[in-house]
């Protein structure tokens, strides 16, 4: 039982996330979870003004049990598989974050970032919000996130796939080493 | 009853990124400061089983579970969509620290201010969708 609570490795990790791409072909779908941000928009009646989002939402239904389950299995994870410790990333990464007014962990996510509290102050809705907008506009623009470009896509050796992969690197090193020192502390 | 099996899937989905911590923002900023190789590996498995998984379904016209061919589309072309819109995600990625997947995973993990990100994702498809037209692909 122990070895359940304890974090997962990466190889366990990359072996069920492949098992759950080929779940969802079996089930005749592609595994790709951003598609979800145009079809909530569409469900809540976008299509009748903007093209992008007039098409038939409820054949995509699919997609919203898939985020339905992670949820749950979010819930399941956090309450009876879980020991509670802080996540061990490394030494170098802990004094870095640092360095942005993060202090080292004690669970899986910062308090700095996720705790009630932050919805108190305008840094932390920037953060969220605008987090969330970049996330929205830049993974619908891109036609793809993780699950739809760099696991279904690279799987399936699509070329959009790795220079969309290669641009959420670009991204990512950015807000990293660049923007994070100016939004952070 | 059909979407039972979604719900399975996403169940399994949900519990193993937050088991093998993918869903923490800790990890992410470890990732793109090259301080660990968990991330990489975790992605570099998932992919390398899936290309060989692909393979074999190609291979073997491998059915689903109705007995329909399985056949993936490929994604639409376009440089600039790619590159551009993938930079802006990432920018997105590297401060919340999830991706969309990993975000409603959150929320069930009881991190409820990740809803005001799944908000503001909704309201940048919908900005996407707005100016699609003006933007180029």
């Amino acid at each position: 039982m122990d070895f359940i609570l304890q974090p997962w490795s990466w190889y366990m990790s990359g072996i069920v996330i492949a098992l759950v791409m080929f779940l969802m072909l079996y089930f005749g779908k592609v595994f790709g979870v951003s598609s979800c941000f145009r079809t909530i928009c569409a469900a809540c009646g976008a299509g009748k003004s903007i093209k992008y989002f007039d098409f038939d939402w409820k054949s995509q239904l699919w997609n919203a049990w898939f985020l339905v389950g992670a949820i749950i299995g979010g819930f399941i994870s956090a309450h009876f598989l879980s020991n509670g410790n802080p996540v061990l990333i490394s030494e170098a990464t802990i004094a870095d974050i640092k360095n942005l007014g993060i202090a080292a962990p004690t669970g899986m996510q910062p308090d700095e970032l996720f705790d009630f509290h932050v919805l108190a102050t305008v840094k932390g809705w920037i953060i969220l919000l605008g987090g969330g907008l970049l996330i929205g506009f830049g993974t619908r623009y891109a036609n793809g996130c993780t699950s739809g470009h760099a696991i279904s896509g690279l799987s399936n050796l699509q070329l959009p796939s790795l220079i969309a992969v290669i641009g959420f690197f670009i991204g990512g090193l950015i807000m990293t080493h660049l923007l994070l020192p100016y939004l952070l502390p | 009853m059909k979407s039972l099996k979604f719900i399975f899937v996403g169940i399994i989905f949900g519990i193993v990124m937050s088991k093998s911590e993918a869903i923490s923002w800790y990890r992410i900023q470890e990732m793109f400061r090259f301080q660990s190789f968990h991330m990489y590996g975790i992605i570099g498995t998932a992919v390398t089983l899936g290309i060989i998984i692909v393979q074999l379904i190609k291979r073997f016209n491998i059915k689903d579970y109705a007995g329909n061919p399985i056949v993936i589309a490929p994604k639409e072309k376009g440089f600039v969509r790619a590159i551009a819109g993938g930079t802006i995600f990432g920018l997105g990625w590297a401060l919340t620290g999830a991706c969309p997947g990993p975000l409603f995973v959150n929320l069930g993990y009881g991190f409820l201010t990740v809803s005001i990100v799944i908000i503001g994702a909704v309201a940048g498809a919908w900005l996407y969708g707005y100016f699609q037209d003006k933007l180029p692909h």
